[in-house]
C-alpha cells in the first residue's frame, strides 16, 4: 500500500561540530503505526526524535506531519507561532518526566488546554479526568508530583500530552529511569494506546516490549538506521552483524 | 557603661531606626525592581539588552556604593540631577543592590531543570508562556533565601548614607557622640537596633521560604 505517510522525514541530518549525529536518515510512518527505535547509546536515537517536534533543529533535512513542514524555515517571530502550533499536534515523553513540580496533577494536566485551547475550568478539569482515568490516576488528581511514585509520575506525564490531543506521542526511554517493578504500568498505558491505534514513535530498550506492540523496529547505530522491519524479522532474523551483536548482548536477561 | 545614657536617648534612636527601615523598604523595593528588569535584560534574546544588563552588573558591582552615592549626590547637580540626600541615597542604593539582585533572579531562573522547559515547549507553549507559568514559578522559590542575603546586605549597607547626612540610625549614633563623647555606648545601641531590624527580616525571610517549599 502506499498511502501517502503521516509523519515523513526526509534527509534528515544533524551535526554538532564535526560530530555527525545523524547521517542522511529518511522515514515514514503511517498513520496509526507503531515504530520502535533501538540501538547503542550515542547513536542518535533521542536526536533524531527531538527532531521530529523541533527541539533538537537539524542541520539539515526536513520533517513532515501530514502535509504541514514542522522544521519550516521562517523568520523568528513567524516561526515561534508556527511550531506552538506544530507541537500541540505531537505529543512527547520523557525519560525524566518533566512534569511540573509546582503545579498538582490536575495542574499539570490542565495548563496547556487551559492556555492554549482556551478550555473552561470545567472542561479543563473534565479533560484531566479522562485522561488521568485513562492511566489509572484518577485517584491521585489532586496530588502534587513529589508525592507520586515514577511509574505514576511517567503515567500522568503520558496524560499530559494526551490531554493535547496529539496526533502521533513520541516516547524517549519512558521507562528507563524507572524502578523495575513499576515499568509494567507505564508499558500497559502505552500498550493502551496501542490499540486505539494512537501513531507512536517509541526509543526504547526494552526490546521484550518492541516486540510486542510495534509494528516496525528502526536498528539505529552511529547515525543511520541499519535495519528496519517488523519485529519478527529484526528480532529473530537480522541481515545485519551490528544488529545481531546489539541484540545478542540486549536479548541477554530477558530470553526469548 | 553608661546605661542611664543609653535610657535616656534610646528613643530617639528608634525614630532614626524608622528613617533605616524606611530606607531599606524602599531601597529593597527599587533593587527588586531593577533586578527584575536586570535579569530579563541579561536572559533577553536580544544581545543589546545583554550587554546594557552585563554592564550594569559589572560597573556597579565594580565600584564602591559610597563612590556612587557620592557620585550621584554631589556630582549629580553639575549635570543637572538635584535630589535631596534621602532620595539620593534611596536611588543609589537601591539601583546599587539591584546589580546584585539581578544577579540573584538571573541565577535562580537558570537553575530551574531545563527538562522544565522542554515539557512546557513540546506542549506547544510559547516561550513567553513557558517563562511566566513553569518557570517563574519555581525559580521565584528558588531565589528567596539568596533574595533574603542580598536583603540582609542592603539593610546593613543603609549605614552609608550617614556619609551624605541622611539623619538615620548611624548618623544619629554620631550625632550622640558629638554631645556626649560615649561612642562606645551610642554605637552599641545603633549595632543591637540594627541587629534587630536584620534578625526580624532573616525570620521573615524564612517563614516565606518554608511556606513556598515545593510540597
Ligand atoms: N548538545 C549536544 N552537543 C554535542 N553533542 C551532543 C549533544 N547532544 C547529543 N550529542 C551527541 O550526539 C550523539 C547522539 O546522542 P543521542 O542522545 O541522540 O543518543 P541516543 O541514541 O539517544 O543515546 P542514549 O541511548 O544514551 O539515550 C551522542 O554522541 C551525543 O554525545
Ligand atoms: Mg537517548
Amino acid at each position: 500500500m502506499t498511502e501517502k505517510p503521516f509523519i515523513d522525514i526526509r534527509h534528515a541530518a544533524k551535526s554538532y561540530g564535526a560530530l555527525e549525529v545523524l547521517k542522511d536518515i529518511s522515514l515514514q510512518v503511517q498513520k496509526g503505526q507503531i515504530v520502535a527505535i533501538i540501538g547503542p547509546s550515542g547513536s542518535g536515537k533521542s536526536t533524531l526524535l527531538r527532531a521530529i517536534n523541533d527541539l533538537d533543529p537539524l542541520t539539515s533535512g526536513e520533517v513532515w506531519l501530514e502535509d504541514m513542514l514542522v522544521n519550516k524555515p521562517l523568520s523568528p517571530r513567524q516561526y515561534e507561532r508556527h511550531i506552538n502550533q506544530m507541537r500541540q499536534q505531537i505529543g512527547m515523553v520523557f525519560q525524566h518526566f518533566n512534569l511540573f513540580p509546582h503545579l498538582t496533577v490536575r495542574g499539570n494536566i490542565t495548563l496547556a488546554p487551559k492556555m492554549l485551547k482556551k478550555l473552561s475550568d470545567a472542561e479543563a478539569n473534565a479533560l484531566a479526568e479522562r485522561q488521568l482515568a485513562h492511566v489509572g490516576m484518577l485517584d491521585r488528581i489532586d496530588y502534587y508530583p513529589s508525592q507520586l511514585s515514577g511509574g505514576q509520575k511517567q503515567r500522568v506525564a503520558i496524560a499530559r500530552a494526551l490531554a493535547m490531543e496529539p496526533k502521533v506521542m513520541l516516547f524517549d526511554e519512558v521507562t528507563s529511569a524507572l524502578d523495575p517493578e513499576l515499568v509494567e504500568e507505564v508499558n500497559l498505558a502505552m500498550k493502551k494506546l496501542a490499540e486505539e491505534h494512537m501513531t507512536m514513535i517509541i526509543v526504547t530498550h526494552e526490546m521484550g516490549f518492541a516486540q510486542d506492540v510495534c509494528d516496525r523496529v528502526l536498528f539505529m547505530d552511529q547515525g543511520v538506521v541499519v535495519e528496519e522491519g517488523p519485529p519478527e524479522v529484526i528480532f529473530r532474523a537480522p541481515k545485519h552483524e551490528r544488529t545481531r551483536n546489539f541484540l545478542r548482548k540486549h536479548l541477554q536477561g530477558n530470553a526469548q | 557603661m553608661d546605661i542611664d545614657l543609653i535610657l535616656r536617648v534610646y528613643p530617639f534612636f528608634l525614630k532614626a531606626a524608622l528613617v533605616t527601615i524606611q530606607l531599606s523598604v524602599l531601597t529593597v523595593a527599587l533593587g527588586l525592581l531593577c533586578g527584575s528588569l536586570g535579569a530579563a535584560a541579561r536572559l533577553s534574546r536580544s544581545w543589546g539588552l545583554r550587554l546594557i544588563g552585563a554592564t550594569y552588573v559589572s560597573v556597579i558591582r565594580g565600584t564602591p556604593a559610597l563612590i556612587q552615592l557620592f557620585i550621584l549626590y554631589f556630582g549629580g547637580p553639575q549635570i543637572g540631577i538635584q535630589l535631596d540626600a534621602f532620595e539620593a541615597g534611596v536611588i543609589g542604593l537601591g539601583v546599587n543592590i539591584g546589580a546584585y539582585m539581578t544577579e540573584t533572579i538571573r541565577g535562580a531562573i537558570v537553575a530551574v531543570d531545563k527538562g522544565q522547559t522542554e515539557a512546557a515547549r513540546t506542549l506547544g507553549l510559547s516561550r513567553s508562556e513557558t517563562m511566566r507559568k513553569v518557570i517563574l514559578p519555581q525559580a521565584a522559590r528558588l531565589m528567596i533565601r539568596p533574595l533574603g542575603v542580598n536583603i540582609n546586605a542592603q539593610i546593613k549597607g543603609t549605614a552609608l548614607v550617614a556619609a551624605i547626612s541622611v539623619v538615620e540610625l548611624t548618623y544619629t549614633a554620631q550625632r550622640y557622640i558629638g554631645s556626649t563623647y560615649k561612642p562606645f555606648e551610642m554605637f552599641l545601641l545603633a549595632g543591637a537596633i540594627y541587629m534587630v531590624i536584620i534578625h526580624v527580616t532573616g525570620l521573615g525571610v524564612s517563614w516565606l521560604d518554608r511556606r513556598a517549599r515545593i510540597t
